[in-house]
């Protein structure tokens, strides 16, 4: 019985350690996809899609990696060839100007009402 | 009077968000990414699917006139339908059709030849998708016009092609 315990014990320590080693492997490929927007699953980042489109380009981020390629590189490679979209983070430029300045602008104008209301009191 | 107003101004920005929704109901939602780098660095090694040995996609785009790179699997449904115009393509004898066979077993793959027939010049495999990627592919199946010397993507399909595309091809081609 004894015995019995500890080889279980055993499986389950070897188990735990057999995920570790496979989360430690793709960790960098974990970090990158998941600022990726899979482009076929729309709503999903290429880490969270199981569709053929994302495992592919798993395994391409991680064969850049073991390129030697860097994270800024490889972003760049995708936006070459799949446009500014699959990317979470928008450039500033002048389609997307609004999108960065509207929150400051939301931000002061809501800052000046509050203050006249405070003034005002 | 600011009640009115209040209730105008309600009503109205209802009206505007809800024109807003519905013309956002007839926009296709696929997103196709405006080819920012018409030109594909082609210079990646695929294997062959009827032989072991490997290509630089480079060397399959050697002559004057134009290719025709097709991404396909003998799994996917929609190539099948699709299939009879890239054998109408290869009937003009003016391109070379390259097909690129995705995440396919090769057994299967070439059984779907035998079965509807070889369109293809030369067929590479792509077991892990990579070779797509290095296209800028979405999946299958999806077609690239391509001229040789410049090596520049002329038309671009995703999706199966249809009269229309077929159309479109062939105005290129002549």
């Amino acid at each position: 019985m004894k015995k019995l315990k500890i080889i279980i014990k055993l499986i389950i320590i070897f188990l735990f350690l057999q995920n570790y080693s496979l989360a430690e492997t793709s960790q960098e490929v974990d970090e990158i996809s998941k600022n990726l927007r899979c482009l076929i699953c729309q709503g999903q980042s290429v880490y969270d899609s199981q569709s053929d489109f994302a495992l592919s380009m798993k395994i391409l981020i991680q064969n850049k990696i073991d390129e030697g390629k860097n994270d800024e590189q490889i972003y760049e490679y995708l936006k070459a060839k799949y446009g500014e979209w699959i990317v979470y983070d928008p450039e500033i430029n002048k389609k997307t100007i609004l999108l960065w300045v509207l929150p400051l602008i939301l931000f002061v104008f809501g800052g000046i009402l509050i203050l006249r209301k405070v003034s005002i009191k | 009077m600011s009640k009115n107003f209040k209730l105008i101004s309600i009503v109205l920005f209802t009206l505007f968000s809800f024109f807003i929704l519905l013309k956002g109901l007839d926009k296709s939602n696929i997103y196709s990414p405006e080819i920012e780098q018409r030109k594909i660095n082609f210079n990646f090694k695929a294997k062959y699917l009827f032989s072991e040995e490997e290509v630089f996609i480079n060397e399959l785009l050697n002559n004057d006139g134009m290719s025709l790179i097709n991404i396909w699997a003998s799994w996917c449904l929609p190539c099948r339908d699709e299939h009879a115009y890239l054998l109408n393509l290869k009937s003009l004898n003016k391109l070379n059709i390259i097909g690129i066979n995705y995440k396919d077993d090769e057994k299967n793959a070439k059984q779907f030849l035998s079965e509807l027939g070889n369109p293809y010049t030369n067929i590479i495999t792509d077991p892990k998708g990579i070779n797509s990627i290095e296209l800028g592919a979405f999946g299958v199946p999806e077609s690239y016009l391509i001229d040789n010397k410049s090596k520049l993507i002329l038309q671009k399909h995703i999706g199966p092609l249809d009269d229309k595309a077929f159309a479109k091809l062939i105005k290129i081609i002549q």
